[in-house]
């Protein structure tokens, strides 16, 4: 599904303040693996997700989704495989647009937007029965702004967004670092029923050891840009929170 | 409503397309694009120019609005590809266009006396004023219905969700500079529009009659801003009527001051300070309301 080879990304490179923030990094992600990924702060983690989302170009090393080289291309062309939720909330939805407008765009991420009014009675419908699902009390609130909404409500949200158009790939970038723990749990849940559901590969960065422990079924460690611990379904079940505590000592 | 208030109403509607551009720019793209002053007097260029040709006024509007279009993906290519800061980009291709606009006019003004233009070739009313003013109506009701369409489809949304949120947009596959470019030529085309009809209602086109004309549009949207905040109303459509209540109100309160008697050598400076009224006043007024 995704195969990543010898990625290197430099930061400055050639100055005094020069990082390398993932080190000749190879990774072969199958489909519909949940892969969490833990680690430091600055350990390269979310730079990955940056690379994969074609955020940001590596200074070296490859790409591959479904057999494409996909190192050069801009995101956007990225995003007909590759849903994102980010660690902000307010990065994830345009505040000043409704939540069914919201949605509209979302259900056009790998589709051209035409010159055609979508947001239609059916697709209204349609994003009300999708919002339902969550049980915020939302369905009805279609028209409200996006940015009238709290965190957990908007990142929840984002999450449905993502799997509005047809997704291969969902990247959750610390999804619920800005939230409460009930929302973060809703988040999480919600992020494993759609990954079971619809089969999609996801990665997961966190920072709550628990959560690595509870949700995915391979787990990867990053340190100082490399892959320190990589472990894979089956053996996931094995591992003890003791263990992963163990990795950061 | 006397003669001299009219022709403040018809000058009112006349700007309205060049409103209409920079809430699309500012509002929706949050781009300062000043590269209206160019593409105003750009407008009012090329209709002088085909007017003068013979070619009927109809068929030189797109013509205008296609050079005005350019002149935007000029200042959009500039921002996107070179990476340079809008509001520089917009002063570069403003600047740029002054000398394209006196080579093309070939002097610094030409009268457009006795030529067949918009405002003569057709009549619904007998009294010329009315005749105008029903035209630009017209013109100004057609705009307001296209963009509202415009921007209640997928495009649309896309362009409002770029100037919202770009890092959002791109994850979903919008391609932000395309947009960006896109609604910057259609901003200036509107802003061309705005010349056109300006030059054909005064009957000449001068090479200075874009400067500061930004501040007018700006005046208008900023207006417009703050009848959405007050009626607390926030569907586009309501926008896009506001910004016509802007340019409207704008042009009253100028028209309001040159009758009270003020010379007219202050009027930039009345515009000035009129702006400056608009945009200070919610900021000294929410202070107050916190104490």
């Amino acid at each position: 599904m995704i195969s990543i080879q010898n990625l290197t990304k430099i930061y400055n490179p050639g100055r005094e303040n020069e990082v390398t923030a993932l080190d000749e990094v190879s990774l072969e992600i199958r489909k519909n693996e949940f892969v969490v990924i833990i680690g430091s702060n600055g350990s390269g983690k979310t730079t990955l997700l940056n690379m994969i989302q074609g955020a940001e170009r590596p200074t070296s090393g490859s790409i591959t989704i479904q057999g494409i080289d996909v190192t050069s291309l801009p995101d956007y062309k990225r995003s007909r495989w590759i849903a994102r939720v980010f660690q902000n909330p307010n990065q994830g939805t345009a505040p000043d647009l409704t939540i069914l407008d919201n949605f509209r765009l979302a259900a056009l991420r790998t589709q051209p937007k035409t010159l055609k009014i979508g947001t239609t009675a059916t697709f209204k419908k349609k994003v009300r029965d999708k919002i339902a699902t969550l049980g915020m009390g939302l369905e009805n609130k279609t028209s409200q702004f996006m940015g009238n909404l709290s965190g957990g409500q908007r990142q929840a949200l984002t999450l449905l967004m993502s799997v509005m158009d047809e997704t291969e790939i969902l990247l959750l970038d610390e999804p619920t670092a800005a939230l409460d723990p009930r929302s973060s749990a809703l988040i999480l849940n919600l992020a494993e029923n759609l990954q079971k559901e619809l089969g999609i590969t996801t990665l997961l960065i966190t920072h709550n050891l628990k959560d690595a422990h509870h949700y995915g079924n391979r787990l990867l460690q990053f340190r100082e840009g490399k892959i320190r611990h990589d472990v894979p379904a089956g053996e996931k079940a094995r591992l003890s929170m003791q263990d992963i505590f163990r990795w950061f000592e | 409503m006397s003669q001299f208030y009219l022709t403040a109403l018809q000058l009112a509607l006349c700007l309205c397309p060049m409103a209409l551009g920079i809430f699309i720019s500012m509002k929706v793209f949050n781009i300062p694009d000043i590269t209206t002053d160019g593409s105003y007097t750009l407008g009012a260029v090329i209709t002088a120019i085909l007017l003068t040709r013979e070619w009927p006024a109809l068929a030189a509007m797109p013509a205008v609005m296609l050079t005005g279009a350019v002149a935007g993906v000029c200042t959009g290519l500039i921002h996107t590809k070179l990476k340079i800061d809008a509001l520089l980009s917009g002063i570069l291709v403003m600047t740029g266009l002054y000398s394209i606009n006196l080579i093309l006019l070939g002097r610094s003004n030409l009268p457009l006396i006795n030529l067949q233009d918009l405002f003569t070739s057709r009549s619904f009313f007998t009294h010329e004023l009315y005749n105008h003013l029903g035209i630009s109506i017209f013109i100004v009701g057609l705009l307001v219905l296209l963009l509202h369409y415009l921007l209640k489809t997928d495009f649309g949304i896309a362009m409002r969700a770029t100037g919202n949120n770009p890092v959002m947009t791109r994850a979903l596959g919008i391609n932000n500079d395309l947009v960006k470019i896109t609604g910057l030529a259609l901003a200036n085309a509107l802003t061309a529009l705005s010349g056109y009809l300006v030059a054909q209602f005064q009957s000449f086109t001068d090479i200075n009659m874009g400067i500061g004309i930004v501040i007018t549009g700006l005046g208008s949207v900023l207006i417009a801003d703050a009848l959405r905040v007050w009626l607390r109303v926030t569907g586009i459509g309501w926008q896009l009527l506001f910004v016509l209540s802007g340019s409207l109100i704008f042009q009253m309160v100028l028209a309001f001051t040159l009758a009270m008697g003020i010379d007219p050598n202050f009027l930039k400076l009345v515009t000035a300070l009129f702006v400056l009224l608009i945009v200070a006043l919610p900021r000294v007024s929410r202070p107050l309301k916190n104490d």
